[in-house]
């Protein structure tokens, strides 16, 4: 029996159908990556699969969900009572803070009013949960609980309490996917808050520490140094940080410095974060504003004849108004006794 | 009748089970220490009835773990059809082999699914990984006497609940 069943896959014979066949699903896997890489049409494939990838991740969330509930549950008062007094003055001090800052606020705005410019300092987020999910090895993203449906858009910033954790990057109806700054891949243009120097943050190979690989040689950075987004790029809204720096040594070529710095943001801790609904803004030139010169309605119509400006304008505006608003109602008083009639 | 019916169904659910597992992080520092899963599960199920497990099914469990990562469409699906391929080239002998052995061969196979890895990574601009990178198959190949055992075993309970 057992000899009978091997006939598919005999002891050492070379199966020739089973070569073409691998090379033919090589090939294939070949080519769906090619495409995917060249022309990302993966995003949209999956925005169409997401009424079932969208439950299954909530379902492959639920364990970390509920080791947290978990540690909730079991952790000892004194732990609890601990955390909250340690929130409690946190929240002072930053009612503290802000209280401070509130008159300096004020002041910044109307000082800004009188310089007519368009950026405030207010903030207009969108709270967001984490779901545990794990996106492949070494791959730096993270899955929020909010999408489309919450009108969240490819490119938002998404902050935590104490900096910038990264930005949006793929949305699904419900869910949404997150680069870190942290990932390889990323980049982000940051500042040095205490020299004001402006350099780019990438993500490091291990995963959890920001390199800056292109510092000048002559430039005074030191480790300590705090690291804020500075705005250019159109995509991070300045003045978030970002990190601190911890060790500058030279690169290899000792033609730059590199250092490495410790992101700000609780990238592996945080469970609620904030989404900026604001962007940055863009390149380029502003659009152009749209009320502009005197109100719409003493504008003259364009669409007017050309006899128009020769006889006065007045009459003429309110003769067209008068006159359809008879045949409106005739025509309701037609419709209304020929709808309820059958 | 019913008893093809559940053993599919068996099939499928541990199939199904290893797309979760995939999905399912484990704290922060252990990360680095998480098997391939999906790659465990259809390794038991090609030694154990290699007419069930085509490529073309790997193929499509890869397709549909890719889906889950969201990373590049078409990479798990590479790395698990190359990987079926040899195990169901070398099944015969494989399933004969003693536990440690085929551990070991276990760990070829999950270290050569990691290379194929890393060589789709290069190619597509990642830089190269830590080396924590290579971790995963170790583990792998240290769980996969359990996984083995676990799995038979279940499946021998269930067929004596069948009949």
């Amino acid at each position: 029996m057992a000899l009978n069943r091997d006939d598919q896959s005999p002891l050492f014979a070379p199966g020739v159908a089973g070569t073409l066949r691998l090379i033919v699903y090589l090939a294939l896997a070949c080519v769906l990556m090619v495409l995917d890489h060249r022309g990302g049409w993966l995003g949209n494939v999956r925005y169409g699969l997401s009424i079932v990838v969208e439950p299954i991740y909530r379902i492959a969330g639920l364990p970390s969900q509920g080791f947290q509930a978990a540690t909730v549950a079991f952790a000892d008062r004194q732990r609890l009572t601990e955390t909250n007094q340690r929130l409690r003055e946190d929240l002072l001090l930053a009612n503290a803070k802000l209280n401070r800052m509130a008159s300096v606020a004020e002041q910044n705005q109307r000082l800004k009013e009188l310089l007519d410019t368009q950026h405030s300092l207010s903030l207009n987020v969108q709270l967001a949960r984490l779901i545990g999910v794990d996106l492949g090895t070494f791959r730096h993203r993270i899955v929020l609980n909010v999408g489309a449906r919450d009108k969240v858009q490819a490119g938002q910033v998404v902050i935590d309490a104490r900096g910038v954790m990264g930005q949006i990057v793929e949305v699904m109806p419900t869910t949404s996917v997150a680069m870190l700054i942290t990932d390889p891949n990323h980049a982000i243009p940051v500042t040095i808050e205490r020299t004001g120097l402006r350099t780019v943050a990438y993500g490091s190979r291990g995963g959890d520490m920001l390199v800056l690989p292109n510092i000048p040689v002559s430039a005074d950075v030191q480790s300590g140094d705090k690291l804020v987004t500075s705005g250019l790029g159109g995509r991070f809204p300045p003045g978030f940080p970002v990190g601190e720096i911890r060790d500058v040594a030279q690169t290899a070529s000792g033609t730059f410095l590199s250092a490495q710095a410790r992101p700000a943001a609780d990238l592996d801790r945080s469970e609620d974060v904030l989404l900026l609904h604001d962007l940055a803004e863009q390149d380029g030139p502003p659009p152009l504003a749209p009320n502009a010169g005197p109100p719409a309605g003493m504008a003259p119509d364009p669409n007017a004849p050309p006899t128009a400006p020769v006889t006065p304008t007045l009459p003429k505006v309110t003769s067209p108004t008068t006159t359809p608003v008879p045949a409106r109602a005739a025509s309701s008083t037609e419709t209304s006794p020929a709808g309820t009639t059958p | 009748m019913n008893k093809l019916r559940v053993r599919q169904l068996w099939f499928a659910a541990t199939l199904l089970l290893s797309l979760f597992l995939m999905l399912i992080p484990l704290p922060g520092p252990l990360t680095p220490f998480k098997p391939y899963w999906p790659a465990l599960i259809l390794l038991y199920w090609c030694l154990q009835s290699g007419d069930r497990v085509t490529l073309g099914l790997a193929f499509c469990l890869g397709v549909g773990a890719d889906l889950f990562d969201g990373v590049l469409l078409g990479e798990q699906a590479l790395r698990l059809t190359a990987m079926v391929f040899i195990a169901l080239r070398f099944r015969s002998r494989l399933r004969f082999f003693p536990m440690w052995q085929q551990s070991l061969a276990v760990l070829g196979l999950l270290l050569n699914d990691r290379v194929l890895l890393l060589l789709i990574r290069v190619f597509a601009g990642d830089p190269l990984p830590p080396p924590e990178y290579w971790i995963s198959p170790l583990v792998g190949a240290v769980l996969w006497p359990f996984v083995f055992l676990i799995l038979d075993d279940l499946r021998a309970r269930l067929r004596i609940h069948d009949t």
